[in-house]
């Protein structure tokens, strides 16, 4: 039999079948192996999940738009080692829901901006970046400052994220399974059942905007911040160590 | 005329192509207004009045999501609408059906817009929604494929006309890549919030397999189903050549959906994955290049038409842009030339290129031809199609050139080293040096936003005259029944 293009024109179910097969292959292929692929997502110590504070301080960071001018990857190139630090892993944003490599850098890139300015300087920066880069175009934020940290949902946007294969504990198999993962005081910090006293108390001893009578959003995003790509401690492993995974 | 109208309005459904058609309008307004803004928030910081609803983060979303699904979301529904009916030569199926996908899309643009002001996002790039908006657009999407297959299903010839095939395939692509890309849990039923199912590398993958694609099927595949009815429609000519369609459509088809992790090019993605998606963006310049000569040889012995018709002018050069911002794009994916590219205004200059050369100007060329037969009358005015179509055109070129400055520039300044091997310049130098180009990219826009102005202007004249010519016939018809009655 001989196969002519006319026998899909003039039917629609033929024409529907075959489209969704063309257009199914590429993500198929380039996608699922990601799951199964031994390596894909480095193996290296010490990438945790965040606390309920630098989480909170996470969900400010996706709601006010930072990705759309700052990127959290840095690639293996001299001047961005120079610049920002050792290029990023994939286990470093093993925890990210959603991730925050972004694809534009309207200003730096942030994978490793944890620990490189003061707490200080960053909420001066944030609520008026001029002050402190007269040439930079920044938004001003200075509400971060004004408004309360909301937490109410914490402990269930903490559950949430339990279901995606965040590891934060609710029964006591799963804290006794982060205390040897993590230690105790991580473990603590993870518990969902003590989100809100973990919360606060990081506020609390971090002092992350400098004034601790008032819980505010700009200690979360702070203390997000400042946790930036400081997890892994690189000095641990020689370089040739990661280019083997990639 | 009223005669002939009344028996089309009969025979298809030309009110909700109507409404779709308006509502581009009306969307593609505000979605560039709101892009211009935004760009003069680049160049002039201050301009963001410390107010949080339109900070560059919460505002961009607004532009990017106004212009794709508002101004290219309506305008494929109207056209794909009209389109199927006049090549199907069958009405539309359903009635209150197309009205539910018309409010349910305004709707579902709508919160969203509103939401990301106030900071409720997925912040996933194109793919901001929140998951109750989601859930709305999957519902509308599904009627959408459902009437459009009924009335595929109702056609009075035996063949399904090309422009459907690429209509269809944006259809099914869209409803893909809508429902894996946002998998996500939500924090509780009456919160907004959600947390996406995949993290890091794979959701960094899902998400540009989606993204590209939006591209890909949304803003091309899609539009080439335009491109196959209104170019050989206004040229009065057949399309060139019937068999490169067909190579055409399947190669597209088929290609588009590995390239998207160039946009992750360097990344922690793996190599192997990057690597394939470079080759099929290379690969794609073929079936790209065939669609567009295509369309423009379809003006083979009627070029004369580029003389005497702005219409054409406009269809033509959209070709002309989409044959060069898929020549850069393949370029970009280039994993050397990505190097210095990605994360510049080089890429953003780029996909302007294509947004508003190829996608804009196609849609503006076939709404004009459009609009009128839906009215039974014709444009009010040539000369400001004309007008349209200059401050479109200096709009977008000074757009592209200003961003190749800023983003060749920017990215030549941050791998510069002195002669002692240091970085030759701070990230903050290469903010300084982008001011001229981010504020002339930013006067591109103002011409591009007078452009579709005018084009409202015209259109509503056009309604208006459309809805006196037709006042006057009844008038004349009254009178002439009251005679004979008499």
């Amino acid at each position: 039999m001989k196969f002519s293009h006319e026998s899909i024109e003039i039917n629609a179910g033929l024409l529907i079948v075959l489209t969704l097969v063309a257009i199914s292959i590429g993500g198929l292929v380039e996608i699922v192996p990601l799951f199964y692929i031994p390596g894909t997502v480095e193996k290296v110590d010490g990438v945790r999940s965040y606390t309920p504070l630098e989480q909170a301080g996470r969900d400010i960071y996706t709601r006010e738009g930072c990705y759309l001018c700052h990127s959290q990857m840095i690639r293996p190139f001299r001047d961005e080692k120079l610049r920002f630090g050792h290029y990023s892993l994939a286990a470093e944003s093993q925890y990210d829901h959603p991730f925050q490599w972004g694809s534009k850098r309207t200003g730096p890139d942030l994978a490793r901006v944890g620990g490189k300015y003061s707490n200080a300087w960053h909420v001066q920066h944030l609520k008026a970046p001029r002050s402190v880069v007269p040439e930079s175009i920044m938004p001003n934020y200075p509400w971060l400052l004004e408004n309360s940290l909301n937490y109410s949902d914490i402990a269930d946007r903490m559950r949430a994220l339990k279901k995606v294969g965040v590891p934060y504990s609710e029964t006591a198999e799963e804290y006794q399974a982060n205390v040897k993962k993590f230690g105790q005081e991580l473990a603590d910090r993870f518990n969902i059942n003590l989100a809100d006293e973990s919360l606060l108390a990081q506020a609390e001893s971090g002092n992350f905007d400098g004034d601790r009578s008032r819980l505010t959003e700009m200690d979360a995003l702070i203390a997000y911040l400042q946790v930036l790509g400081t997890m892994v401690d690189f000095s641990q492993y020689d370089e040739g160590y990661f280019a083997e995974f990639r | 005329m009223a005669h002939a109208s009344r028996i089309a309005a009969e025979q298809y459904n030309y009110d909700i192509v109507k409404k779709f058609a308006i509502m581009a309008l009306v969307w593609g307004v505000f979605g560039m207004s709101v892009g211009t803004w935004i760009a003069s928030e680049l160049a002039f910081p201050i301009l963001n009045f410390d107010i949080p609803q339109i900070t560059f983060g919460r505002f961009r979303p607004v532009h990017t999501t106004s212009v794709i699904f508002g101004f290219g979301g309506n305008a494929l529904f109207a056209t794909s609408y009209y389109v199927v009916q006049r090549t199907c030569q069958a009405r539309l199926y359903g009635d209150l059906l197309p009205k539910f996908t018309f409010w349910g899309w305004q709707l579902a643009l709508l919160i969203g817009v509103v939401g990301y002001m106030n900071g409720i996002t997925q912040a996933r790039e194109y793919a901001e929604f929140e998951w109750p908006v989601d859930l709305l657009i999957a519902v509308v999407w599904v009627a959408y494929a459902f009437i459009f297959v009924q009335t595929l299903r109702r056609r009075s010839q035996p063949h399904i006309y090309v422009a459907n095939w690429f209509y269809m395939a944006f259809i099914l692509a869209t409803a893909l890549l809508h429902i894996f890309n946002n998998l996500a849990v939500p924090v509780n039923l009456f919160s907004m919030k959600s947390y996406s199912l995949f993290s890091g590398v794979q959701d960094a993958m899902t998400q540009w397999w989606y993204g590209h694609n939006a591209v890909g099927f949304f803003l091309t595949a899609a539009f080439l189903g335009m491109m196959y009815y209104f170019v050989p429609k206004q040229a009065g000519r057949p399309i060139y050549s019937y068999r490169l369609s067909i190579v055409h459509f399947w190669a597209l088809s088929f290609m588009y959906m590995w390239v998207g992790a160039h946009h992750l090019h360097w990344t922690a993605l793996p190599d192997w994955t990057s690597s394939l998606a470079a080759t099929f963006s290379i690969m794609l310049l073929m079936p790209s290049w065939g669609g567009m000569i295509n369309g423009i040889m379809t003006l083979s012995g009627a070029w004369d038409k580029l003389r005497s018709d702005p219409i054409m002018l406009f269809l033509i050069a959209s070709l002309s842009f989409y044959g060069m911002s898929t020549f850069e794009g393949p370029l970009m994916s280039l994993k050397s030339v990505n190097a210095l590219s990605h994360y510049t205004d080089w890429t953003v200059g780029h996909v302007h290129s294509g947004a508003l050369g190829w996608v804009a100007m196609v849609s503006f060329g076939s709404l004009y031809h459009m609009i009128p037969r839906l009215y039974d009358t014709r444009l009010w005015s040539q000369r400001l199609v004309y007008v349209h179509f200059w401050l479109a055109t200096i709009g977008i070129v000074l757009y592209i050139t200003s961003m190749w400055v800023s983003g060749i520039g920017q990215g030549l300044m941050l791998r510069a080293f002195d002669d002692f091997g240091n970085l030759a310049y701070t990230f903050i130098e290469t903010v300084t040096f982008m001011h001229w180009p981010l504020a002339a990219r930013a006067l591109g826009g103002v011409f591009f936003v007078s452009g579709i102005l005018v084009m409202v202007f015209n259109i509503a004249m056009t309604i208006r005259t459309a809805h006196q010519e037709q006042a006057a016939i009844d008038a004349k018809i009254a009178a002439k029944l009251a005679r004979a009655n008499a």
